[in-house]
């Protein structure tokens, strides 16, 4: 790469897109042509760089300037003022002085904020993506190297369970531990899947790991098929995610092309390979015997487990499903060693945690933070505080399957055991945050709703009390709802969790677990008084 | 209105192409038939029979895993489909009003097309695009930030690029 003065950025994520952010880069291109500034600075387009409140974003480094939203009609100016004559051009930066290169992506970046700590996003945002070199100058395929030329198996996957690493698709599963039970298990064919199924509602981590850094999860998947004694990857990836789906494919041929995929790779005996296989719109398929389904060619109806994917996967053979967040934290942990990771993070959760950032706060976006942090810290430092200052009332993590969490608990360290202790669950990482105007019943309707929508209707308990909860809701949410209704309620989300084929079933009753335990009087309101307290509720009087 | 003839012709190619692409294994059905419903725009049962035929799987079977996925159709949609997104992050930040908007001004509810077949609207669960919320995707465009207010014109820029 050739060392240039400065850095410019355009973000180029599907929004960005559709506001013109490939007419910003070519009229960049042009102007920074014409000034003859070519030489000194280098223009990249990049995948979604996290924050999504002034999109298209141009950012210049090593100022760490953020301008947005830029126009096309903008980037004269822009780049006669920033890039010649070097006068930050206050006009076009985003949401006024207050986030001036506050965004520390890069690296802890003194007098401004606390630092993010980014491992599994350290290049998404900062390297063109469609370039395997600009990959392969950031550390790029180093980890693989170093596994295929000086690492057994056995003390690779012993390295991975030292990190701690746990799953990040919202279980918490031990990822050496899982990898150890696939490497275990007795067949000459073995799949590697990255589950790329990002579905869970608030979820856009792994698109825009994909979108920002694809060559991390090939360089992770043969790395984890090198582990496991498998040949021969997939990348289930939703049937929405167009751009992510291109990126991939474009970099599994450069992967080729480069030998960092195929057969000998690096002259070792280990060969792989990855296809790319879209899903169709269905968020069952998240599930991982769902997805394996749907990648032989199936309606994504999830198995009875055991048997597990680790010894009767895609096609019956012994299969290691991993999600895209989990697999991009293994390159570094190769390269940097189990210990180091450890030093990261709580000790039971290690590591960092990638989460979305949504709802009624000043900024929204991504962060990639030690596991740990509280919901205050999220809110008042990197959400930038509650918009128009009305007060915090509930957050929502993980998606539909998460929690509803009430703001007493906002001190709660987010991991994976302190959550679990406090009786709610961290989820996938989505963190939506809501202000005194949400009601509870309104919220818990539109997640019921979205469970009953989605629920493959194989199992009872899952197609009919999704069904029914919603409808009781509904009946809530019109004034109509009996005291006997919370009853019925509270048994429809036990008898969901207990007797549910799958992990959706399983967790469809926890939005009215929630509101129950720590909203009733809310609720009651609907009931008792026939007033909903926020205002929200259309409180029609029709009962279903 | 395409004559039944080029009707089935299009069909035909459409399938063609997905199994040329593909090849004809049980598979690769899903594939198979996300490449047709993007052609065609739905999957109507003569793609699907003609499917079945090469790739010799019952028709039953096709039409178990076309029905189940939201990105396939078995039935005629629009010209344009527009997507609403219903899922909590858009729901919070307004995506109530927009989707009653959405509703009032094409006269139609979930899962409806138009009577002049120009529209169709679906609801959907998140899209990945929540930090942006309000979300609604229109075809293949997506729109983020949106307000009542702006339905109208996003759905004008539509009916202009025809007239052009």
């Amino acid at each position: 790469m050739k060392s240039t003065r400065s850095m410019v950025l355009v973000s180029s994520d599907p929004i960005s897109k559709e506001r013109g952010s490939d007419l910003v880069f070519d009229n960049l291109q042009q102007e920074i042509d014409a000034f003859g500034l070519n030489e000194e600075i280098s223009l990249t387009k990049v995948g979604d760089v996290g924050r999504h409140d002034a999109l298209p974003l141009v950012i210049v480094y090593p100022e760490a300037t953020i301008y947005g939203p830029v126009k096309p009609d903008d980037v004269r100016f822009l780049v006669e003022e920033h890039l010649l004559k070097g006068r930050i051009a206050q006009e076009l930066q985003a949401s006024s002085k207050e986030l001036t290169g506050k965004i520390a992506w890069v690296h802890a970046r003194k007098g401004t904020l606390p630092a993010e700590q980014r491992i599994v996003l350290q290049r998404a945002g900062i390297i063109d993506p469609e370039n395997i070199e600009e990959y392969i100058v950031n550390d790029g395929y180093l980890a693989l190297g170093k596994v295929l030329s000086e690492i057994t198996p056995k003390q690779l996957i012993e390295e991975i369970k030292n990190s701690g690493l746990r799953g990040r698709g919202g279980a918490g599963f031990p990822t050496g531990l899982k990898w150890s039970f696939v490497a275990g298990s007795p067949g000459k064919k073995k799949y590697v899947i990255c589950n790329a199924d990002e579905s869970e509602p608030g979820t856009f981590k792994d698109r825009l790991i994909l979108e920002g850094d694809p060559h991390s999860i090939i360089e992770a998947m043969a790395i984890a098929g090198y582990a496991v004694g498998a040949d021969e990857g997939f990348i289930y990836i939703r049937g929405e995610y167009v751009l992510a789906q291109e990126r991939l494919r474009k970099a599994i041929l450069q992967a080729h092309e480069y030998g960092m995929l195929g057969k000998n790779i690096f002259n070792s005996n280990f060969s792989f390979d990855i296809h790319v296989h879209s899903g169709a719109g269905a968020y069952i398929c998240g599930e991982e015997t769902a997805l394996i389904e749907s990648i032989e060619g199936k309606r994504g109806e999830p198995r009875p487990r055991p048997p597990f994917p680790t010894t009767h996967g895609l096609w019956g053979k012994p299969t290691l499903v991993n999600n895209v967040e989990t697999l991009a934290n293994i390159p570094p942990i190769v390269r940097n060693g189990a210990k180091w990771y450890r030093s990261i993070g709580t000790p039971s959760s290690p590591g960092t945690k990638v989460y979305t950032i949504l709802g009624n706060v000043n900024v929204t976006g991504l962060i990639e933070v030690p596991m740990g942090i509280t919901l205050r810290e999220v809110i008042t430092i990197y959400a930038k505080g509650m918009k128009n200052n009305i007060s915090f009332k509930v957050a929502q993590t993980g998606g539909s399957s998460g929690s509803i969490i009430p703001a007493s608990l906002q001190d709660t360290p987010m991991d994976f055991d302190s959550f679990k202790n406090a009786g709610v669950a961290l989820g996938s990482g989505a963190l939506l945050i809501c202000d005194e105007n949400t009601c509870v019943v309104d919220l818990a309707k539109v997640l019921q709703n979205f469970f009953r929508k989605e629920s493959c209707s194989k199992c009872n308990p899952c197609r009919i009390g999704n069904e029914r909860a919603f409808q009781i809701l509904e009946n809530i949410s019109q004034g109509t709802g009996t005291l006997e209704d919370l009853d019925d309620l509270a048994l429809i989300s036990k008898y969901m969790t207990e007797m549910s084929n799958c992990g959706l079933g399983q967790t469809a009753g926890t939005p009215v677990h929630d509101i129950l335990n720590h909203f009733r009087a809310e609720v009651e309101a609907h009931i008792r008084l026939k007033v909903c307290p926020s205002g929200v509720c259309p409180m029609s009087g029709k009962r279903i | 209105m395409p004559s039944k003839n080029g009707k089935n012709r299009q069909i035909k190619e459409a399938v063609n192409s997905a199994i040329d692409k593909y090849g004809d294994s049980r598979e690769e059905l899903i594939p198979i038939l996300n490449h047709v419903n993007r052609i065609l725009g739905y999957l109507p049962a003569e793609a699907l029979e003609s499917i079945s035929q090469r790739l010799k799987s019952p028709r039953s079977q096709l039409f178990s895993v076309a029905s189940f996925y939201h990105m396939l159709s078995t039935k005629p949609r629009g010209k344009h489909v527009i997507q609403f997104c219903e899922s909590a992050p858009c729901h919070v930040v307004g995506g109530k009003e927009v989707w009653q908007t959405l509703q009032d001004t094409l006269d139609i509810k979930d899962g409806e097309t138009t009577s002049d077949g120009q529209w169709s609207l679906i609801t959907t669960s998140c899209l990945g695009l929540c930090g942006v919320g309000p979300v609604i995707v229109v075809d293949d465009d997506a729109y983020g930030n949106v307000t009542p207010e702006q339905v109208k014109g996003i759905l004008a820029r539509y009916v202009q690029s025809e007239e052009k």
